[in-house]
């Protein structure tokens, strides 16, 4: 009895180093962030000087203009890009799934861009961006049309720092797209074929309802992203001109190191967290539950033979 | 219903030929079967015929028109696949009428040619649920249901039992048969199954190595075959063959090898005095042999294994140095061990020239 039971508990003696890592690297920093959003801390203080607010923090943020406005940019700017490459990314592997000359070099060109670090990719638009020496200012003067103000207008500025996120991650929709159509079971394409359906039929109706689950994951996971975005956006534009591009993590860095509110900036982090959290979690349970259906009905299929 | 013609079909992979140029004629309401081993050209033949894949060079006539520029739903086909081919996201129903639906018939029309499909393979409870939700022979059943609904004048079959247990396939093949009488259309079936060969079709074309070895009807097939492969692919348990030399003796004609001596007909006799072949093969077939002396000419063989399956025993015995199958009704049945002598008559062994393969 004494052996069998340690026996039981050896797995879980070689779990304990990964789980202790994950308790220390993870979850501690979750619940102190947690914490401090209950508190009104100044990065002066330590943390046990603070004085406990309760939801303070939280209910002043949801009256707070800044606040209000940056969540809005924020979901401006995670709609129309998470959108804007999906659209691009899926229809560029459609167009792409296919057999030409040097197609492996083409692919490894596209998916450059998402391999170049963030801070980079900010500079080198910053400098294509710029007014007078830019190259989109250089190519409009070139055509006899009149400069656009990229960065320092507030109507262009949030679709300039669009524009450079849809060309750094596209790409990374694109190779997930690729790699789903080329897993797509080859018989049902030809049967559809054979069913009569056209190419855009075939899109339509075979292939991306196909794709659906590694879209909706690949949409998922960029989203998140798009929701976290920071380095692109500060270097680019650093939130201006006024608040037009201040999205949700540049208004929290602000938060804790320019008005040196660390309870206010850890409860907008909390806010984020739980809305992204929600968008798993709602995704993880929807997939669950189809997957579960569909299992039990197979069951009853197989036994009623 | 097109009478269909293969006119010198061909399909090369670069330097790889894996069909000969190919001739055939497949008769307006035949069931015509291809049938032969993995890598003999059969399913690149359907595929072709279905338009999924191309052909090197050649054409292929449908009522004397060509069609082999056609796109696969220009060709009046249906095909049901090896895997199913099931639309994963979409239910049975939806499954069914696809290409109803693309071909914007109307919706009463669809749904009641969709039911009466579905009455008739027994599908019908299971119309809302989604492929993933069905057994083996379910989904096998709405891959027919898929095709059945499609009113095609030619239905393609592409190995389409060779994934279910043998049971339901013995079940499905039946119910097949039962199908074909019922419909008058034109049906060109792959298979690398004999059993599924004889069974279903009119008509049967053995292939081998990209080419045609033989076609016709099972039965002449099983009495005729024109050359080794043939007859050895066709029947179950298969053909036995044992190397053997022609021998003239006192005005007849024997074949003599390794432990056996057989007496040949005359009929035998005359088409072989045309040939000069003298290394030959002997083809019997295991159900060949009788117990009989008085029965044909006697061969004496050594019982290594009895193999009971009820009815019938197959015996698997040695002839010299070779294997020889026996398959007898088990009320007389020797011992493993013993040394029998069996009968032969002269019509039932085959004669096969043993550099050609051919029929002698």
């Amino acid at each position: 009895m004494q052996a069998a039971n340690s026996h039981r508990l050896t797995p879980y003696l070689f779990l304990a180093p990964a789980g202790l890592v994950l308790a220390v690297a993870l979850l501690y920093p979750i619940g102190y962030m947690v914490y401090a959003s209950f508190l009104d801390w100044n990065p002066s203080q330590k943390i046990n000087e603070a004085a406990f607010v309760g939801l303070r923090n939280y209910a002043n943020l949801l009256v707070d203009p800044a606040f209000r406005e940056s969540l809005w940019v924020t979901i401006k700017f995670a709609s129309v890009v998470v959108s804007l490459e999906m659209l691009l990314g899926v229809g560029l592997a459609l167009l792409l799934d296919r057999k030409l000359r040097g197609m492996t070099l083409l692919r490894t060109l596209f998916i450059l861009p998402m391999m170049i670090a963030p801070i980079v990719v900010g500079l080198m638009w910053r400098y294509m961006y710029h007014p007078t020496v830019g190259t989109f200012n250089r190519a409009l003067k070139g055509l006899g049309l009149p400069p656009v103000e990229w960065l320092s207008d507030s109507n262009w500025a949030l679709v300039s720092i669009i524009i450079a996120d849809i060309w750094q991650w596209t790409p990374f929709i694109f190779i997930l797209a690729l790699a789903a159509l080329q897993s797509l079971p080859k018989s049902a394409m030809e049967a559809a074929r054979i069913d009569g359906a056209t190419g855009w039929q075939q899109i339509l109706h075979i292939k991306l309802p196909l794709m659906m689950p590694v879209l909706i994951v690949t949409c998922l996971l960029r989203l998140i992203d798009a929701f976290k975005v920071l380095e692109v956006v500060l270097v680019l534009t650093n939130g201006g001109p006024g608040l037009s591009t201040e999205i949700l993590s540049l208004r929290i860095a602000r938060t804790a190191s320019e008005f040196r509110e660390l309870g206010k900036a850890a409860a907008m982090s909390n806010y984020l967290l739980l809305f992204l959290m929600v968008l798993t979690l709602a995704m993880f349970f929807y997939s669950k539950a189809t997957e579960r259906r569909a299992a039990r009905l197979r069951a009853e299929a197989e036994g009623a033979h | 219903m097109p009478e269909i013609v293969f006119e010198g079909v061909e399909k090369r992979y670069g330097a790889v030929r894996v069909l000969q140029p190919l001739d055939l004629t497949l008769a307006d309401g035949e069931f015509t079967v291809l049938v032969g081993p993995s890598g003999c050209g059969k399913s690149t033949t359907l595929r072709i015929l279905a338009g999924l894949e191309t052909l090197s060079a050649g054409e292929i006539y449908f009522n004397g028109r060509p069609i082999s520029r056609l796109d696969p739903k220009d060709r009046d086909i249906a095909m049901v696949f090896q895997d199913y081919a099931l639309y994963p996201h979409m239910n049975i129903a939806k499954n069914m009428s696809f290409a109803l639906r693309l071909q914007r018939r109307p919706k009463a029309e669809i749904n009641a040619k969709v039911r009466q499909v579905a009455s008739m393979l027994n599908i019908a409870h299971l119309l809302d649920r989604k492929p993933g939700e069905l057994s083996g022979g379910q989904r096998q059943r709405v891959a027919m249901g898929r095709a059945l609904v499609r009113d095609a004048g030619t239905f393609l079959f592409d190995e389409p039992l060779s994934n279910l247990d043998a049971k339901l396939r013995a079940k499905m093949r039946t119910e097949l048969a039962e199908m074909r009488d019922r419909i008058d259309k034109n049906m060109v079936y792959v298979t690398h199954d004999q059993v599924e060969a004889m069974t279903l079709g009119d008509r049967i074309v053995v292939m081998d190595g990209g080419v045609i070895q033989q076609q016709g009807t099972p039965k002449e097939l099983f009495e005729k075959p024109v050359n080794q492969f043939v007859a050895g692919f066709i029947g179950s348990p298969t053909m036995n063959f044992l190397k053997g030399e022609l021998i003239e003796d006192h005005g007849r004609l024997f074949v003599a090898g390794d432990g056996y001596r057989l007496a040949l007909g005359d009929g035998a006799r005359q088409r072989i005095a045309a040939t000069n072949a003298r290394e030959v093969v002997v083809g019997i077939r295991p159900s060949s042999f009788s117990s009989r002396a008085d029965a044909g000419s006697a061969i004496d063989l050594k019982v290594v294994v009895a193999e009971y399956l009820g009815a019938s025993t197959v015996l698997a015995t040695r002839c010299g140095s070779s294997d020889v199958l026996v398959e007898l009704s088990s009320e007389e049945l020797p011992r493993v061990g013993d040394r029998v002598s069996y009968a032969v008559k002269s019509e039932a062994i085959f004669v096969f020239d043993a550099k050609s393969g051919k029929t002698l």
